[in-house]
């Protein structure tokens, strides 16, 4: 075909261009002329300037004025300018566009044409963009075609067929019996096309599938005439015969034989057969393979067959061919569930595939590997595991992360193992490590009570090493503020002794404030939580620890510009968090008017409106001024200057009540009236994951499921003013960790 | 198939057939993202790569990549053979092809491509039969190029 030398000299002219805009320039200007021709009479050069401006819309830019080109080139008598036509039309007209409905005539004319291959434009335009209302008018022609034409309009017509399948989904009853017939052909490309349709078919409807599987003998007979022939020069590619057919074939006996004995059984000796003499030595035999292997798989094989295919999978594992080893762990992936004994023979294979330097077979591998961990093989999986995390790419480390916690709570022979597994995956890959986990991590220490030695010790080494990993310095302090007196004690049974003091301690954590200082986004989070660490300290009788809790205390306020609590007390935690746990508040909380060392006063919340149901207390409410002279008392926190105090105590009673009581005096000068009491408690008992890191008397409550919580409001009138005041008790002293 | 594209190494776009139906604005978004995760991907790595939720095999030609988009239960291994087809056709058709034929003869590119895929899907597993059909069509559109010079002729 002779060039087009317009065409060719305008690509010419823009590759020339030196910069972006100069291109630019040539492009308007070329676009321009062909907006002229295209307002002008035939002139015999429309088909080159329309290829023009496909070739300036490939390049990115705007073509939308060459559509209505499109659909006049299409109805043109010359086959040149139908050839560029449909191109066009193929382009610049999706379905979307409302000009790709003008060409509906002129396609239907077409496809009765009297040459085959202006039939083939239509077909392909048809199948290519075809909307489902072309498809839904055109339909009737293209099972006319698929009947009786010549071989070339039959497999472009059964394509075309499926195209409209996947637009109008009721039209595949219309193709059903033209695609049966098809299967007699002799003709490759036909037999293709049919095999394609009838897959098309039988995914759609359940029906059509029972009607095809009759078919099943057939499609035997024909791969057998495949597998089996000599040499055919025609389809031949690397010594298997056509492989594209092969493969349809495989995809749709996969789908005959899904769940039916009988099909399955007739194809039994087939597949074997595929199995055992595709030459695997050149990609096209291992698709052909790969598709044997995927099919044997899934419909229902003979033991002996389906060894035969995980075989074939394990042998792929071992090709040099990174493709083939990447598909083999795609395909035992799907198996690891239903054939897992099967597929722990390759365990070996696949762990030497974490090794591999691309990151889809790393992927791949890391996702079987962790299918693979059971209870017999866990701790030489773990090795490899935590080896890979150490250098496996960053996108991989959360997956990997998080998928090795989890083997290792399942599997984990021993309570130690577990937890050093856990810390080596913190000082590997903390950082990576999900905010879900680092809770759960908690509880797994706490449970491990005979551990806490060994925990705090190692914890409070790899401390000291590196401080960059978030979720290594969260549980390292939380489990150091826990279990800070056995860090000290110096002596442990598990790991070597080392002599810890007190300013160690500190120093540790003030290492970890001042990064954390440094950088503002996790300010308030962290500062929080380690605070009320450092304030256990507060009350310490050592009066030099005492006073550097205080120094940190006042440290924490100078940053406190976001937080609207003041530092909480031990033992009594911040409301904020509470209010999330029993349901959620979003009121803001006034700060204690109290300031100063040792014990601020008492978070409370008042609430203007006098009165107010028990639901109101687990509900929103809102802020007020501070009562003057209201102050309620809880039994675990220092006395203050207050004047009316109220404590409470309780007993345990039995298994199934605890009595509270309360006791309230007035210790001013007037009288107090109208005095009510209500108490509520949260049906529910949450454990969450979020704030965490807090001072230890509240952690160990609402870590353990049962934890009773109490809000209590008191209203009064006093010197004819209502007061209100609302406490939270979070801890019941003297009940153990069960909440009895 | 979902879609094929042709690129450069440096990332200019040679041929782009979409057989799904996307506004221009989405088919942009998606070339030039695919091109550029195409692109830096090393040498020696997997020619198959999960994309968004589409399966995407890649191959390499000298100094372009032919990047097809497939479905999920479609075989990768036989979209590489599929690929590979097309370039042979090129190559028999040109005559040794290389990047700057297709460049200049992009229409033909895209001829050769739907005589061999249809909607996506293989129509004919001959090279021989489909070359033989380009053939013929070129005639055809020869033959009725010359009628109407020679009428203009007259």
């Amino acid at each position: 075909m002779s060039p087009s030398v317009p065409l060719q000299e305008m690509i010419r002219a823009i590759r020339s261009a030196r910069t972006q805009c100069e291109e630019r320039g040539v492009i308007q200007r070329e676009c321009a002329a062909i907006r002229a021709q295209f307002r002008q009479a035939d002139n015999g050069g429309r088909s080159h300037n329309l290829a023009k401006l496909l070739y300036v819309h490939m390049l990115g830019y705007p073509a939308h004025f060459g559509q209505m080109e499109c659909v006049r080139m299409i109805a043109s008598p010359r086959y040149s300018e139908k050839r560029v036509g449909y191109l066009g039309a193929m382009m610049l007209l999706d379905e979307k566009q409302d000009a790709s409905l003008l060409i509906t005539n002129s396609i239907k004319n077409d496809l009765s044409h009297s040459n085959q291959y202006v039939q083939s434009l239509a077909l392909c335009t048809l199948a290519c963009m075809g909307s489902a209302e072309m498809c839904r008018d055109l339909a009737p022609e293209i099972d006319r075609l698929l009947r009786a034409s010549n071989s070339y309009i039959k497999k472009k017509a059964a394509l075309c067929a499926v195209h409209i399948v996947r637009k109008v989904h009721d039209l595949g009853e219309l193709f059903a019996p033209a695609a049966r017939s098809l299967l007699a052909e002799k003709n490759h490309g036909v037999l293709h096309g049919a095999v394609v349709l009838i897959i098309e078919l039988c995914e759609r409807n359940p029906e059509t599938l029972e009607r095809f599987r009759k078919t099943v003998p057939d499609l035997v007979q024909i791969m057998k005439g495949l597998v089996l022939s000599g040499y055919s020069p025609e389809h031949d590619v690397a010594g298997i015969s056509d492989p594209f057919l092969q493969v349809r074939i495989l995809r749709l006996l996969r789908i005959l034989g899904h769940n039916n004995e009988g099909a399955s059984d007739a194809m039994n000796d087939l597949l074997a057969q595929v199995a055992t003499n595709t030459d695997s030595t050149k990609t096209v035999g291992n698709a052909v393979l790969y598709e044997t292997v995927l099919t044997v798989l899934d419909i229902k094989s003979e033991s002996g067959l389906r060894v035969l295919a995980v075989n074939i999978l394990g042998r792929f594992l071992l090709n040099n061919d990174r493709n083939i080893r990447y598909i083999a762990m795609t395909s035992l992936q799907k198996i690891v569930g239903t054939d897992h004994n099967a597929v722990q023979r390759h365990r070996g294979t696949i762990v030497d595939c974490l090794k591999d330097q691309d990151a889809s077979v790393k992927r791949r591998a890391l996702e079987l590997s962790l299918a693979l961990v059971s209870a017999s093989n866990v701790r030489s999986m773990m090795k490899e595991l935590l080896l890979f995390l150490s250098s496996c790419p960053a996108e991989l480390k959360a997956h990997a992360a998080s998928g090795i916690f989890n083997a290792a709570e399942r599997y984990a022979p021993s309570q130690r193992w577990h937890i050093d597994t856990i810390l080596h995956v913190l000082t590997t890959a903390g950082g990576d490590v999900r905010d879900e986990t680092v809770p759960n991590l908690i509880q797994l220490i706490t449970n491990a009570s005979e551990l806490h030695c060994y925990t705090v010790h190692k914890l409070y080494r790899a401390l000291l090493t590196d401080i960059s990993q978030q979720s290594l310095v969260q549980v390292a302090c939380w489990c150091i503020g826990e279990y800070g007196d056995l860090l000290l004690r110096g002596e442990c049974q598990e790991t070597e002794a080392v002599q810890v003091t007190e300013d160690d301690v500190l120093d540790a954590l003030e290492t970890v404030l001042q990064s954390h200082m440094s950088s503002p986004t996790r300010i308030t989070d962290n500062v929080d939580r380690i605070r009320s660490i450092v304030s256990i300290y507060g009350s310490c009788i050592d009066v030099e620890l005492q006073q550097r809790a205080v120094e940190y205390n006042a440290l924490f306020k100078k940053y406190d510009h976001m937080s609207l609590f003041p530092p909480p007390v031990c033992g009594f935690p911040q409301v904020c968090d509470l209010l999330d746990l029993l349901g959620g508040s979003e009121e803001t909380l006034q700060p204690s008017p109290a300031v100063g060392a040792p014990a601020p006063g008492l978070l409370i919340n008042t609430a203007s409106t006098a009165g107010g149901d028990l639901l109101d207390l687990l509900g929103v409410l809102e802020p007020a001024p501070l009562a003057p002279g209201v102050t309620l008392r809880h039994t675990h926190t220092h006395t203050h200057t207050h004047t009316h105090t109220h404590t409470h105590t309780h007993t345990p009673q039995s298994d199934t009540g605890l009595t509270v009581t309360l006791t309230a005096s007035n210790s001013t000068d007037s009288d107090i009236s109208s005095f009510t009491l209500q108490a509520a408690v949260p049906k529910l008992y949450l454990s969450l994951a979020g704030p965490f890191l807090a001072a230890s008397h509240y952690i160990k409550s609402f870590l353990l499921q049962v934890n009773l919580k109490m809000r209590v409001r008191i209203s009064y009138t006093s010197q004819g003013s209502a007061f209100q005041d609302t406490v939270q008790i979070d801890s019941f002293p003297g009940l153990d960790a069960a909440g009895q | 198939m979902q879609f094929m594209l042709l690129f450069s190494r440096q990332g200019k776009l040679r041929l782009q057939k979409w057989y799904v139906p996307l506004s221009d604005k989405e088919k942009k978004k998606i070339t030039r993202e695919l091109v550029q995760t195409v692109l830096a991907r090393k040498p020696k790595m997997c020619s198959f790569l999960e994309w968004r939720d589409l399966k995407v095999v890649y191959k390499r030609y000298a100094s372009l990549y032919f990047c097809c988009a497939i479905e999920d239960q479609d075989n990768e291994l036989i979209t590489l053979e599929i690929i590979h087809r097309y370039v042979e056709l090129l190559d028999k058709y040109f005559g040794s092809v290389c990047e700057l034929d297709i460049i200049f003869n992009f229409e033909k590119a895209y001829f050769i491509l739907d005589e061999f895929l249809l909607g996506g899907e293989a129509q004919e597993t001959s090279k021989k039969n489909v070359l033989k059909a380009i053939e013929q069509a070129d005639l055809l559109q020869e033959t009725k190029e010359q009628k109407v010079k020679l009428s203009i002729l007259h």
